[in-house]
């Protein structure tokens, strides 16, 4: 097939495409925030499981707090404008939501640290013998509740830098660096995941068109109502989702020699049954010697495995993301976070876990904030350098 | 390039084929139009070029296809990928991936093209059908033809030899269909691809088709000849094919143009005639009080108005300046549009220029950023549900939203405890409105006019005295698109204010006293149908351009004239065929 052969209707074509430029209304192009070559998904992934695993090695509010800040100040100047980047505050009101949850089970279930200020006396509800050790009610102390409170916004900082990553690099961008064998399940993995976005979509369209029958389009029962026909819909386009893309090739397969296929399943299942071993051997006692390189070995077969596997199918990768060194150095960013915080964590383990009892300000570490601010490097990498 | 022999397909469960006796030939390189009224098979012929029937849908095919000499029985869908590119009515349901760029390398990807003809594949089509502005920007976010067009550009990238397309202009306005089809047009002429498409709105490709395969009613085999032959018989038809008939025109015109060149003597015939107007006489301009509803036929009482509001005087509809922001983007900016009653107002204009906003706002789905909406002196988006059904219904752009029962009774039952009428008052205008439709009917089972035609029934159960309908012709054929116009008029009649947005000029035509035109979120004309129409090359009506410089809109206005001429002019003989011809 000629390659040349749209670019004789390009030609003619030029005319519709110049009076088409100014397209109308919501159409009109507005000036694309985004950096024309995206930075590696995998970059900003690596960044933000840095930071979430800075996060996990402290309870210092103050740090938690500057954490958050750097990461929403990155994902502030740094995401795209598509509809995955608003899910940036999604995942914002599900960390509050951790953090509330967490801060009501202490008040109804009480807590183990030993606290002295009592805040307020719940009515403790008597429980049978069996459930000792559970408790319903009961005195609020300050100092579990703080303690509570960083517990909680631990976590919540864990799930805010994961957010954080979803906002700046679509998973769906992520899946497409995975090797050629595995791109079919990433593809079907992409589509499943779409699937939650449309159906958020749909509920809307259809509690807007509650409104239109005269129905209240708020409250619990409207959303009921509508589960059905939304499940329907979704269903539906799933179905004809399925048929576009087996139409447009989705699923090909290549002819590959039967010796290499047998070669493949071989090295794959070899790889799997040697990674099991070898991480048996490791967990065993005794197996200390012979652990690791039977590990390494099925590792090795499995991923030879999978590159032979990735000749069955014939696609090839459109403008594949590069490893640049803005990229680098995002995901060193992240990484440094994580390290200097580990390290910091062993060497003054107080500063990084400020006591609850007896109740202390937190004070701010200096060297350790210092670490976090590390982060916010990619926001001034990444700018368009225009 | 495509070989039917002998096709015939049945869906499992169905006691009778859905097409049979399908046997004719697609010659390379060339545009066939599917044509035909809707129900009679047309997607499944479509679909079993791609091998999607019987792979995907199941049933059974009997017979053959062939496609660049691979047999669809033995190929997958996605075997003939290379060969097939086919895009579905619902350019939404095709994307797999999230931005423009990505949605166009996909097919070449599936393919395994190398990186570079991808690249170089990828840029050339953006140019091709003018989405390089767009390249960066995640579908969703796209207005409906910029969808169709990238959806029509992600099957092109792979150059396949065919293109099979569902109703590729249905949801597109004018002047993007005209880009549509020039690009079609320019892949058969320069590069040779062979194009089966189906289309309900004739009057956009009719011209451009090479060949015709009619189906004419369901289970019937379909002819294949030349456009002329096959309009002569067929029982779907464009204006121009119409006006043709009615001119007694042999044979028939095609085209604007051929139409044209024989229409001399008819204008002559017309010349002099009192200038064309609406049949109906628009409402008088406003004096403060509403138009009383005009004498109506008793089979139409329930249709009158609703006592007045409480502040009798407000229109049914009114926005001054009204301007609606979106995520970052004016939709709507310093709108001023009132609508009185009994008034059928189009709103027409490009693909996301503003229509379908302006019409949510009159429902209170939208929240104006600056000036005010009154909906029968009320705030829409301050009003609770059920007291605006009684003033503005909607009808939206697909009707299915608005069905949730899952038979046609439960759903008037419905609609009846929502609009707090008597009951029954649905189900009678639903016996109305669509004739023979059974109580137990499954909403999904109907077609899409009959769909439609519930949904009406059912916004018009609460009797609102203003009526928004947005596209209601999408998909509809053209004896489903008369039904409505007959419908819509009867409720203008009784005094019901009517805002439509619709990119059918014909359908403005037949029905609208007055057309607003949208560009860019601004009024840009507001001004009777006759004289907003006429001026404006995409936005005139087949018989418009035939007939200009005179101000004809319809091959309606057309025959009731013609119909005083009878009585004179024409000779004994003649006029017993213009007779037959008018009934």
């Amino acid at each position: 097939m000629a390659d040349g052969r749209i670019a004789d209707g390009r030609i003619a074509g030029g005319r519709i495409a110049d009076g088409r430029m100014a397209d109308g209304g919501p159409g009109t192009p507005r000036t694309p925030r985004t950096p024309r070559t995206p930075l590696h998904p995998a970059a900003w992934w690596l960044w933000a499981l840095g930071l979430g695993t800075a996060a996990t090695r402290t309870t210092n509010p103050l740090l938690l707090g500057l954490l958050l800040t750097v990461s929403a100040y990155v994902v502030t100047t740094c995401r795209p404008d598509t509809p995955w980047s608003r899910s940036y505050s999604a995942f914002l009101k599900l960390a509050l939501a951790v953090l509330v949850i967490r801060l009501v089970f202490v008040v109804v279930l009480g807590s183990p640290i030993p606290g002295t200020r009592v805040l307020v006396t719940l009515p403790e509800v008597p429980l049978p013998h069996w459930a000792q050790g559970i408790r319903l009610g009961g005195a609020v102390t300050a100092e579990g509740l703080l303690f509570a409170f960083y517990d909680g916004l631990k976590l919540a900082t864990l799930l805010v830098c994961v957010g954080a990553a979803n906002a700046l690099a679509s998973p769906s961008r992520l899946l497409k660096t995975l090797p050629g064998a595995l791109y079919e399940t990433g593809v079907a993995v992409v589509v499943a995941l779409t699937f939650a976005p449309n159906l958020i979509a749909d509920v809307h369209r259809l509690r807007a068109a509650r409104r239109l029958r005269g129905r209240p389009d708020t409250g619990l029962r409207g959303l009921l109502q509508v589960g059905l026909p939304v499940l329907e819909g979704a269903l539906e386009r799933s179905v004809a989702l399925a048929a576009a893309m087996d139409a447009r090739g989705y699923g090909r397969t290549a002819d590959v020699p039967a010796p290499v296929r047998r070669t493949t399943a071989v090295l794959t299942l070899g790889g799997l049954l040697g990674v099991c071993a070898g991480t048996y051997g490791l967990l065993t006692a005794a197996g200390g010697s012979y652990g690791l390189p039977v590990l390494f070995a099925g590792v090795v077969a499995a991923l030879a495995g999978l590159r032979l596997g990735g000749r069955r199918s014939p696609r090839t990768r459109y403008r594949p993301d590069r490893w640049t060194p803005r990229a680098c150095l995002t995901a060193a960013s992240g990484a440094a976070v994580a390290a200097l915080l580990i390290v910091a964590a062993s060497a003054d383990p107080a500063a990084l876990h400020p006591g609850v009892v007896p109740l202390t300000a937190p004070a701010l570490p200096l060297w350790p904030a210092a670490a976090v601010l590390l982060g916010l490097l990619p926001a001034f990498l990444s700018k368009e350098p225009s | 390039m495509i070989r039917f022999e002998n096709v015939s397909v049945t869906y499992d469960g169905a006691t009778e084929p859905t097409v049979q006796d399908v046997d004719f030939t697609v010659p390379e390189g060339e545009l066939v139009l599917l044509a035909g009224p809707s129900g009679v098979g047309k997607s499944t012929l479509l679909g079993t070029v791609s091998g999607l029937v019987p792979h995907f849908t199941g049933g059974t095919l009997r017979g053959r296809v062939t496609v660049a000499g691979r047999d669809t029985r033995t190929h997958k869908p996605r075997e003939l990928a290379d060969v097939v590119g086919t895009v579905g009515q619902d350019p939404l349901s095709h994307f797999v991936t999230d931005t423009v760029e990505e949605e166009l390398a996909y097919g070449m990807e599936s393919l395994g093209l190398s990186p570079e003809v991808m690249r170089r594949r990828v840029e050339e089509t953006l140019d091709l059908l003018g989405l390089a502005a767009l390249r960066d920007r995640p579908i969703a976010t796209l207005s409906g033809g910029q969808q169709q067009r990238v959806a029509i550009g992600s099957v092109l990238t792979p150059h396949p030899r065919v293109l099979v397309l569902d109703e590729p202009t249905s949801a597109l306005d004018p002047a993007a269909a005209e880009e549509v089809l020039a690009v079609l047009l320019r892949l058969v002429h320069d590069l040779g691809t062979t194009v089966l498409l189906a289309e309900h709105r004739l009057e956009r490709v009719l011209q451009y088709a090479d060949q015709v395969a009619l189906l004419p009613s369901p289970g019937a085999a379909p002819l294949l000849g030349t456009p002329a032959d096959m309009m002569a018989v067929s029982p779907v038809f464009p204006p121009v094919v119409s006006l043709g008939r009615l001119a007694g025109w042999s044979p028939l015109p095609l085209t604007v143009r051929d139409a044209r060149r024989r229409a001399g003597d008819l204008r002559e015939r017309l010349e002099g005639r009192e200038t064309p107007r609406r049949v109906d006489t628009p409402p008088a301009p406003p004096t403060g009080l509403p138009a009383e509803p005009q004498a109506d036929p008793p089979a139409r009482r329930r249709f009158r108005r609703p006592p007045p509001a409480p502040s009798a005087s407000a229109a049914p509809a009114e926005a001054r300046s009204l301007s609606v922001r979106r995520a970052g983007v004016q939709a709507l900016r310093e709108v001023d549009l009132t609508v009185l009653p009994g008034e059928t107002v189009a709103l027409m204009g490009r693909n996301g220029a503003g229509k379908s906003t302006l019409l949510n706002t009159f429902v209170g789905l939208v929240e104006p950023s600056a000036g005010t909406v009154h909906v029968g002196g009320l705030v829409p988006h301050r009003t609770a549900p059920r007291d605006l059904v009684r003033r503005a219904g909607l009808v939206p752009q697909e009707p299915r939203d608005l069905l949730y029962a899952d038979t046609v009774a439960a759903e008037c039952a419905a609609a009846d405890r929502d609009a707090g009428a008597a009951p029954g008052t649905c189900r009678a205008l639903v016996s109305d409105l669509l004739p023979g439709i059974t109580d137990g009917t499954h909403p999904r089972d109907l077609s899409e006019g009959q769909r439609l035609t519930l949904a009406l029934a059912v916004v018009l159960t609460a009797r609102p005295p203003l009526l928004l309908l947005d596209e209601p012709t999408r998909g509809l054929d053209y004896a489903a698109k008369a039904r409505l116009v007959a419908v819509l008029r009867g409720l203008a009649a009784a005094g019901h204010a009517i805002v439509l947005a619709t990119h059918d000029v014909e359908l403005a035509a037949e029905l609208a006293h007055r057309v607003v035109l949208l560009a860019e979120g601004e009024v840009i004309a507001d001004g009777p149908t006759a004289e907003v129409v006429v001026s404006s090359p995409s936005f005139a009506p087949q018989v418009t351009k035939i007939l200009a410089p005179q101000g004809w809109l319809t091959v309606t206005q057309v025959r009731e004239a013609l119909r005083e001429d009878l009585r004179e002019e024409l000779p004994e003989d003649l006029r017993e065929d213009l007779r037959e011809d008018l009934r």
